[in-house]
């Protein structure tokens, strides 16, 4: 009785042990981990304003946001209805040309293939869009996947038209 | 180990071996019996040694005049070649070093599959020869980072981005890896850490994959197990030493040729532009010991199982020696196996060869044919060629068929030997 009741509170000690030291260790080696994470410096550059007063319809420019290049793309009348005619069970990631813009003429994306983060070339592709040349990927002229490994659309990121020239990305 | 018994012969060395037994290691190593019947396939082990001091000490040297960030590191690396003493030869062995790293480690895994070195008692060594091949794989891919050219930066942002393909924490995990919210300075800095961290790595599990080797000896091209020692057997040094000392040779002519006259022919010439996040290059290519895998990620057309394909093409070699279930190692003594080996050879070439073609057309076709060729024959031919195969008869030692000059009057069938090995194991 007496041995089986010494064994008992043995093995509390014991697992007593196990568990802080476990809690220790794993309080110890979060910081390693969590220090991979992204730092305060580059949290900062969180948004960037572009004046887009000299784009003209049908150009497009890149500009970086937080180290990713963004595509803002001045559509024509012809790209947004060919975005616009698409029916949805076309798509792969059915989403509406409608939600993802702000204003029909300005087209505001991450340039940044959904497959394996390559930047897609403009004007290109099979539906006039974007083609990612690293694993073929098609887009549409709403930066939609249309053919290839891409998962989903080109992602839209939050921004705010500041006024008629400015756009505030972030 | 049986020589735990060794004096040495002088009295100092009786005094030092007797607090630290370096040299009882030393006399193991030396007298080592090793079969008599290797072949040159058998020396790239010490190649390989080889190239992983090489890259180790051309690297120490480079890390002296490297630096470590987005806006100094293309041009540090460009100091080195045009600036520092000897830094054009240093810097071109040691690319060209991983190239021929990888070209050896592939004849050595190929050597292994055809004479069926990672069957029991072997499996411990294969293992840790596949995590060591992984390794080395990450120390290439880091390591072609820091140069910071296009291909450098785009590669790395492809890479990492393959850990995005998980579901729900993968967008973590890749943030995580960059540091950021794209490949930047954090990413570089800390593949740099890494990068001199993992050869160090690499050696420690080279140890434990040599000592592995050392229970239950070399496998050797008949495949039979041996008495150790034996007349089947000669002593490590000098004879295998200086042969593997030869073959170590002729490979650093095929190395030096590299090296002084054709250098960057291994390389990509996107590489000499500088890393710039706005622009991919039209075709963005991995060196090119990574292209099977490449060709297998990209010959699927879903993200993640695209990912999960290229993963499992690798770690389906772990599973090996289970999948095999032929009792006989050697291919020589099986016919159909022979065969099929070869086959997975040209598989792997095929997808090497698509795997640097733009992914359209016939060349996707080849690489779909090609990926699915290369599980059917892990997953179902060797399983079932491993029961159904009929073997040649296998001879019951290395000597006995030569020295006996009727080859078939000793040798038995591949059922007789395992028969008389289970009696004799009891």
């Amino acid at each position: 009785m007496s041995d089986k009741k010494q064994k008992n509170r043995r093995d509390f000690i014991f697992t007593a042990t196990a568990t802080a030291g476990a809690v220790g260790v794993g309080a110890a080696v979060w910081p390693l981990v969590d220090q991979m994470n992204p730092d305060a410096s580059v949290k900062a550059l969180a948004s960037t304003e572009v004046d887009i007063s000299s784009v003209k319809p049908g150009q497009s420019i890149t500009v970086v946001w937080r180290g990713k290049p963004v595509f803002i793309k001045r559509r024509t009348q012809e790209e947004i209805d060919k975005a616009r005619s698409v029916s949805l069970d076309e798509l792969k990631h059915p989403e509406k040309d409608e939600d993802r813009v702000k204003n029909a003429e300005w087209l505001v994306m991450l340039g940044i293939c959904t497959h394996l983060g390559c930047v897609p070339l403009s004007d290109k592709g099979e539906y006039d869009g974007w083609f990612c040349p690293c694993h073929g990927s098609h887009y549409d002229t709403s930066g939609r996947i249309r053919k290839g490994p891409a998962p989903i659309n080109m992602e839209v990121p939050e921004y705010v038209f500041l006024d008629e020239n400015t756009i505030k990305i972030g | 180990m049986s020589d735990n018994n060794y004096t040495p012969p002088s009295k100092i060395g009786k005094w030092f071996n007797d607090r630290l037994p370096l040299l009882t290691l030393a006399n193991h190593l030396t007298d080592y019996p090793t079969p008599k019947n290797l072949n040159y396939w058998w020396t790239f082990g010490g190649i390989l040694t080889f190239c992983l001091i090489t890259q180790i000490v051309t690297g120490l040297v480079l890390a002296m005049h490297y630096i470590a960030d987005t806006k100094l590191a293309f041009a540090s690396v460009e100091h080195i070649m045009r600036d520092v003493n000897y830094g054009w030869l240093i810097r071109y062995v040691h690319a060209n070093g991983a190239s021929m790293f990888f070209l050896a480690v592939y004849i050595h895994i190929f050597r292994s599959l055809f004479y069926g070195s990672y069957k029991s008692p072997r499996e411990i060594i294969w293992i840790l020869g596949i995590i060591i091949y992984l390794l080395m794989m990450a120390a290439a891919f880091m390591g072609y980072v820091l140069p910071w050219g296009q291909m450098s930066y785009w590669g790395a942002t492809v890479i990492t981005n393959l850990f995005s393909a998980i579901p729900l924490i993968g967008e973590g995990i890749t943030t995580w890896l960059w540091g950021g919210y794209s490949v930047d300075n954090p990413t570089l800095t800390r593949f740099y850490a890494l990068h001199y961290l993992i050869p160090f790595l690499i050696l420690g599990l080279v140890v434990l994959h040599i000592w592995a080797l050392h229970v239950p000896g070399n496998n050797n091209p008949v495949g039979i197990e041996i008495k150790k020692p034996s007349n089947d057997t000669v002593p490590f040094h000098p004879y295998i030493v200086i042969k593997d000392a030869f073959a170590l040779l002729l490979f650093l002519i095929i190395f030096a040729f590299f090296v002084f006259y054709t250098p960057n022919i291994l390389g990509h010439a996107d590489n000499y532009i500088e890393a710039n996040p706005l622009v991919t290059p039209a075709h963005i290519v991995p060196e090119w010991y990574l292209l099977p895998f490449y060709a297998i990620l990209r010959s699927v057309p879903d993200k993640l199982m695209g990912v999960v394909a290229m993963f499992s093409a690798i770690l389906i070699l772990v599973a090996l020696p289970w999948l095999d279930t032929s009792k006989v190692r050697s291919a020589i003594f099986r016919p159909l196996y022979k065969q099929f080996y070869w086959i997975l050879v040209i598989d792997v070439l095929i997808l090497g060869y698509v795997g640097a073609m733009p992914a359209e057309g016939l060349y996707l076709l080849v690489a779909r044919v090609a990926t699915a060729y290369y599980f059917i024959h892990f997953l179902i031919i060797l399983p079932v060629l491993g029961l159904t195969e009929k073997t040649n008869p296998i001879p019951l030692s290395i000597s006995e068929p030569v020295l006996a000059g009727t080859a078939m009057a000793t040798r038995s069938t591949g059922e007789d030997k395992i028969e008389s090995k289970l009696k004799s194991l009891g």
